[in-house]
């Protein structure tokens, strides 16, 4: 079991370091990820000509291969974290632009004129309103995104082992070691489903109004060909 | 006061939704907007708090032009009570309620205090405070929708179709709170709805809109029923107008004889003129109807009276209502506590009924609106 958790030493970083550092490389994407989707989709949702054409140039990037981009970026950002990263937040914008657009959508007609006829503003509208309705399906967004960026971070290990948990498996073939891979596999499979449940946690907490049966159908995470089958 | 002065409003496809609309709402009192569907009720009402801007004309609030006021501040001064409530699902129910004095800056604690003392006026339990909107039922969150309205104590309440989505049981009974909330906060209240039975139980006034947005009548209830101005209102008032006139006659000047009302075990009175005995308990609270004879030769059984009516706080509609109902055609009136006070024969009623609507004269509009309505 010691082999599991062992990382060889040209890697510079103990397992947990790993971890860490990949957790790192994933969330950043998604944070910057919705910070971006969150203007962008407000916009969208005001400007209703708008979303049909942000929808299609998120799903074209989501369709350009993360290696292409690499490639691209080197130039710029040379063979580090950031080159990982700037793809990964625009790859998460494909399902949180959507998720949050259709979330402040979800808010019902009356509810709006209702906020409207107390005299709020746009703003506090937005704010006070809007956002907190959407926020279930803004989390069924993130859920899918954190989960996808927490299994692409891997790719990084091809542009100078900039890939965490990805590296092992880059080491593995090259000393020959099949327990690398399961453990870059493995932890980064755990990974995932972790933080997908604190999300989930979070969005209980967050949200102690949404009726049980409703929490049901909202929970489960768009599947990512769904939200790009909207896309075209 | 609010005055529509030739108001349209033409949307940008073209529809015309209210078409010259000039109307004098008066202060305090409860006007009801009523029409067929997609006549212009909810555009007439949203005009009044600037949700929509009319196309034409204007409106004023005591004198001054809603199109020259900050449309906030206008806003937060009038009460809006949406159909379907139009809660904000994700703020529990004293939060909803809180929500205009919140936006005014009250602070928390006098938000929520305002908030509890206007579930108590709305006719709600305090211990729902904490519930989420989803947790409530539909007539419940209606009450919160119109707690929410009276928030920050507006002199102005916009209701459109508050009550449409309650079953009729849950709808009589907030239409009742609504007229003793009215009674003892006296709003100027603009009421929308589609029920014309609803404008008639509530209104002081009420407008009849065509479609198209064009008055059709603007009268009060009573005048309505007896003077509908065309054939248009005439349908929209449907069968029995006629009867239904009745309810704004009070049956506080009915003949009550109280003769042949008897103790349970009093001896019958000797009374040529009551072929029937109205049988009451200790508590003089109305059992039944006896046969005087059958009752002397000592047969007890009891026929069953029907439904009583209020005596004085009544309408003749509840008296007639009564007299059919009751198999001896003879009418319960009963005090406020259920004692029964007398009884009267469906003649009587009939007569006071001619001569409420010889009283009236050839100007119905001129007759006290009086009883239940
Ligand atoms: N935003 C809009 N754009 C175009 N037409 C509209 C718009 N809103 C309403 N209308 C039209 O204006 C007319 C009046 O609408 P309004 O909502 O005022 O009717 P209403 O009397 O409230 O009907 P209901 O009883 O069904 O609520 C209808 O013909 C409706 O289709
Ligand atoms: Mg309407």
């Amino acid at each position: 079991m010691g082999e599991f958790f062992h990382v060889p030493s040209d890697l510079q970083h103990s397992y947990l370091g790993l971890v860490g550092w990949h957790l790192e490389e994933a969330l950043i994407p998604v944070l910057a990820g919705l910070l971006l989707a969150l203007p962008l989709a407000q916009l969208c949702v005001r400007l209703r000509w708008l979303y049909p054409p942000v929808l299609w140039v998120t799903t074209v990037l989501y369709a350009i291969p993360s290696l292409a981009f690499f490639v691209v970026l080197i130039n710029w950002t040379g063979q580090s974290e950031i080159t990982v990263m700037i793809p990964l937040t625009l790859y998460s914008l494909v399902v949180l632009v959507p998720a949050i657009v259709d979330g402040v959508r979800s808010v019902p007609e009356e509810t709006h004129a209702a906020a409207t006829a107390m005299g709020f503003g746009p703003v506090r509208r937005y704010l006070q309103v809007e956002l907190p309705i959407a926020v279930p399906a803004i989390f069924a967004g993130l859920r899918v995104a954190t989960v996808s960026s927490i299994s692409l971070v891997s790719v990084g290990a091809l542009i100078g082992n900039q890939g965490a948990l990805g590296n092992l498996l880059a080491d593995s073939m090259f000393y020959h070691r099949p327990i690398l891979a399961v453990s870059s596999v493995v932890t980064t499979a755990v990974l995932a489903m972790a933080v997908d449940a604190l999300l989930v946690l979070c969005r209980r907490l967050l949200t102690p109004w949404t009726p049980p049966a409703r929490e049901r159908g909202r929970g489960a995470p768009v599947s990512v060909p769904a939200v790009a089958e909207e896309a075209r | 006061m609010i005055r529509f002065e030739s108001v349209t409003k033409r949307y940008p496809d073209g529809t015309v939704a209210v078409d010259g609309l000039s109307l004098e709402i008066p202060d305090r009192s409860i006007t009801v907007l009523v029409g067929p569907s997609g006549c212009g009720k909810t555009t007439s009402l949203r005009m009044v708090n600037r949700m929509i801007e009319p196309s034409g004309g204007r409106i004023l609030l005591d004198g001054e032009d809603v199109q020259q006021q900050p449309v906030h501040t206008l806003r937060r001064s009038m009460g809006y009570v949406i159909q379907h409530a139009g809660l904000f699902p994700h703020r529990t129910v004293a939060d909803n309620i809180a929500t205009v004095p919140r936006l005014l800056g009250w602070d928390r604690r006098r938000a929520r205090s305002r908030a509890l003392e206007l579930m108590e006026r709305v006719g709600l339990d305090t211990a729902l405070a904490r519930r989420y909107p989803y947790q409530l039922s539909g007539g419940q969150q209606q009450r919160v929708g119109v707690a929410r309205a009276l928030a920050a104590d507006p002199p102005v309440l916009l209701m459109d179709e508050p009550f449409s989505a309650v079953d009729p049981i849950v709808r009589k009974g907030l239409q009742e709170e609504l007229l003793r909330i009215q009674q003892e906060l006296g709003k100027t209240i603009v009421f929308v709805t589609h029920d014309i039975d609803e404008a008639i139980r509530l209104g002081d006034m009420i407008a009849v809109l065509r479609t198209g947005g064009r008055l059709a009548q603007y009268a009060p209830p009573d005048r309505l029923l007896s003077a509908p101005a065309d054939a248009f209102v005439e349908d929209f008032l449907g069968a029995d107008r006629g009867i239904r006139r009745l309810s704004f006659f009070t049956s506080g000047g009915l003949e009550l004889s109280s003769a042949p009302v008897v103790g349970e075990d009093d001896a019958p009175p000797d009374l040529p003129t009551a072929p029937y005995l109205l049988v009451v308990d200790g508590d003089r609270r109305p059992l039944g109807w006896a046969d005087p004879k059958r009752r002397a030769a000592g047969d007890r059984t009891l026929i069953p009276y029907g439904r009583s009516f209020p005596a004085e706080r009544g309408s003749l509609r509840e008296a007639l209502d009564s007299a059919v109902l009751s198999p001896t055609g003879w009418a319960v009136a009963v005090d406020g506590d259920g004692r029964a006070v007398g009884v009267v024969s469906q003649e009587a009623v009939a007569a006071a009924i001619r001569a409420a609507h010889a009283g009236q004269g050839g100007a119905p509009e001129d007759a006290e609106p009086a009883g239940v309505r």
